[in-house]
């Protein structure tokens, strides 16, 4: 586009992808794809209709929400989520497209996956039939989830049809406290602008917080952005990105690396563009953040207590935050520190990347977990690199369990699922009811968090620990 | 795709905020096979209890409501996971309509792909929908997607759509064709695309 007004990264991403407009939407062309083993559906509906894969390279598949985290010498002994894994290899099988099986160290969540690969990389329109797809924007792509019918049509014409987002500025100000990261960035902001606060927009988040974090810490922070609502969510690329996608398998080498280095410094947004919104988040003395109900919007942070929905004025609200409660258990007034958890979950594609397990591995090393903890690394090459660092030896001394990489408890669809009635503490996303199974109380927070929960046995400041 | 016609049928209130997805069709019952049906699990856990027995009060197990093909909820409906399971259930237990004041995004590009309309009404005008769907339970309200307005009895509300999406809706169109229209764009588009682009293989 010919045109000398300043312009957000979102919109640099958007006019060069633009193939055609028509009635008010945008035919987007789609750079990458990601595929795992809940796509069935499309690849079911594809075959139905008589189409092909258009273009197979541009996309990669492996197996996350289904794959057991244990016993896997035995493969995946529920039959019907074997039939998924098992249809995932033959569908991209006779499509040609690339797959990291059960048994590649590669595999892995998809989310955790492309990064790790290289495969996603600045200024690209990415998608992948899974809402947390907004991870990817961490290294600056446009990257968002969409449904099975529109994952068929990637997959038929590698593109997709848009509206365009209006775009929405999150500035993350102030200097995060030694040991937090950017869990209780992402828990904070979508506390202030709630679950419905940024609907209908594409995130860029900015500001002096978000570019001290490392990229794991930008991949939680956009990982979440669907939290709150937002379409994508996306970090202007940096030497940070840069020097985390070097080298990694799928990104360019030599002359080419240099030819697309020199794009993807042209991708930040420029002086004086314009937002439709913009909202300051400042996190300037912060402490770690939990959440207590059952939208990622109940967040607050540890100091903090159970709020009363009393004193909520709208009524759908106040009746909606009550039953939250009621299902959570939990009574207004009550100190989050005294809330006691049955079990801890450390892993998903929000918080299951290396820096993850070391931050956790800090807090259980010497301690003794008193309660169930699973540790799921994101993909089998975290899984590796952390047993090479001596990780895993660090938590299953403490007691934690040491799992093969998978969704696992984030979305309990693989069998990682907990009681009616039982209380987690979870590094994943959601903590909307029945997540973690039919009954089942998740509460969101960092790896540290969880850590700290499980061998304290309640929400505890890991920073505290040695007082608790 | 079923085609959409000017629909009058009862209408459900639902009163939940942030209405995820994972209530609406639970992560356990996705791997069925999209022929086998998803509308006996529409809300499953809120809608019965653990020995399958239906909750009285959960307003699709209302006699009053029964029948019903349109669905008036609440701010961020449908908020969450992409599956289009959600949509699969509300359509197979046969809702064509829903409206709220907010959706969860993918949800919203999901219901078009399965000629279900979700139409978007401020907050307040829902709210009083809602409320008058529960003073009168069993009441009827029309959608009619070519004049863009709902009706009850005298009170008419109007709603924007987008035109492409419209047309899909009426005429049952499957969007695969409708792209496959501009072949021609979209390989200018990739040859031009790749040039730039060397590095993207």
């Amino acid at each position: 586009m010919s045109t000398s007004l300043p312009r957000t990264i979102i919109d640099k991403i958007w006019d060069s992808h633009v193939i055609t407009e028509q009635n008010g939407e945008t035919l987007l062309y789609v750079d990458r794809h990601l595929l795992h083993d809940g796509s069935f559906h499309a690849f079911d509906a594809l075959k139905a209709e008589g189409r092909k894969v258009h273009r197979p390279a541009q996309a990669i598949a492996t197996p996350d929400h289904y794959v057991p985290t244990t016993g896997r010498r035995f493969g995946v002994p529920v039959a019907d989520y074997r039939d998924l894994v098992e249809g995932l290899v033959a569908n991209t099988a006779e499509a040609g497209i690339t797959h990291f099986g059960m048994d590649d160290p590669r595999q892995g969540i998809v989310h955790i996956v492309g990064p790790e690969q290289g495969f996603t990389q600045p200024g690209i329109v990415l998608v992948c039939g899974d809402s947390h797809t907004s991870t990817h924007g961490a290294m600056g792509a446009f990257a968002f989830g969409i449904g099975a019918s529109e994952v068929k049509h990637v997959l038929a014409t590698q593109s997709i049809w848009q509206t365009r987002p209006k775009t929405m500025r999150i500035e993350v100000t102030g200097s995060l406290p030694e040991g937090l990261g950017g869990k209780d960035i992402i828990l904070a902001i979508i506390g202030q602008i709630g679950a419905a606060g940024a609907t209908g927009h594409a995130v860029e988040y900015a500001g002096s917080a978000i570019r001290a974090l490392s990229m794991e810490g930008r991949l939680t922070v956009c990982n979440m952005s669907i939290e709150a609502g937002a379409r994508a969510g996306l970090i202007a690329p940096d030497d940070t990105t840069f020097e985390y996608l070097a080298g990694r398998p799928y990104a360019p080498t030599g002359a080419a690396w240099d030819r697309a280095l020199a794009h993807w410094r042209t991708l930040p947004t420029d002086e004086g563009a314009v937002y439709a919104r913009t909202v300051t988040v400042d996190i300037s003395g912060l402490n770690p953040m939990v959440t207590w109900g059952t939208s990622p919007e109940d967040a607050l942070p540890i100091d903090g207590r159970v709020p009363d929905p009393a004193a909520i004025d709208d009524p759908v609200r106040r009746e909606s935050k009550a039953r939250a409660l009621e299902y959570m258990g939990l009574t207004p007034g009550t100190p989050l520190a005294e809330i006691e958890v049955n079990r801890v979950f450390i892993g998903s594609c929000t918080n299951g990347r290396i820096e993850d397990l070391r931050a956790a591995a800090a807090v259980a090393r010497g301690r003794k977990a008193k309660v169930p903890a699973l540790v799921v690394a994101g993909s089998g090459l975290i899984k590796q690199q952390a047993e090479a660092e001596g990780l895993d030896r660090v938590f299953i001394e403490a007691g934690f369990e040491w799992r093969e990489p998978g969704c696992s408890m984030c979305v309990g669809m693989n069998g990682d699922t907990m009681a009616k009635g039982m209380r987690s503490a979870s590094t994943s996303n959601r903590n909307f009811e029945g997540r973690q199974g039919k009954g089942a109380r998740t509460h969101l927070m960092s790896p540290s968090m969880a850590a700290a929960a499980a061998v304290t046995g309640r929400f505890t400041d890991f920073r505290r620990l040695d007082q608790a | 795709m079923q085609k959409f016609e000017t629909l009058t049928a009862v209408a459900v209130p639902l009163e939940v905020a942030n209405c995820d997805t994972d209530r609406i069709i639970p992560a356990r019952f996705l791997k069925t096979r999209r022929s086998d049906g998803y509308g006996q699990n529409l809300f499953r856990d809120v809608r019965y209890d653990s020995d399958g027995k239906p909750d009285p009060d959960f307003p699709l197990n209302k006699p009053a409501y029964q029948g019903a093909r349109i669905l008036v909820a609440d701010i961020n409906f449908a908020c969450g996971s992409s599956r289009e399971a959600a949509v699969y259930a509300l359509a197979d237990a046969g809702f064509r309509a829903v409206i709220a004041p907010s959706y969860g995004d993918i949800f919203f590009n999901n219901c078009f792909k399965n000629g279900v309309l979700p139409i978007v009404l401020p907050a307040d005008q829902v709210a009083a929908i809602r409320q008058s769907l529960t003073d009168n339970p069993g009441s009827t309200l029309t959608v009619d997607l070519e004049n863009q307005t709902v009706t009850r009895g005298n009170e008419v509300w109007s709603f924007a759509v987008d035109p492409q999406r419209k047309e899909c809706l009426i005429e049952g169109l499957d969007d695969i064709n409708l792209t496959l229209q501009h072949r021609d764009q979209m390989s200018s588009f990739e040859d031009k695309y790749r040039a730039e682009r060397p590095w993207m293989g």
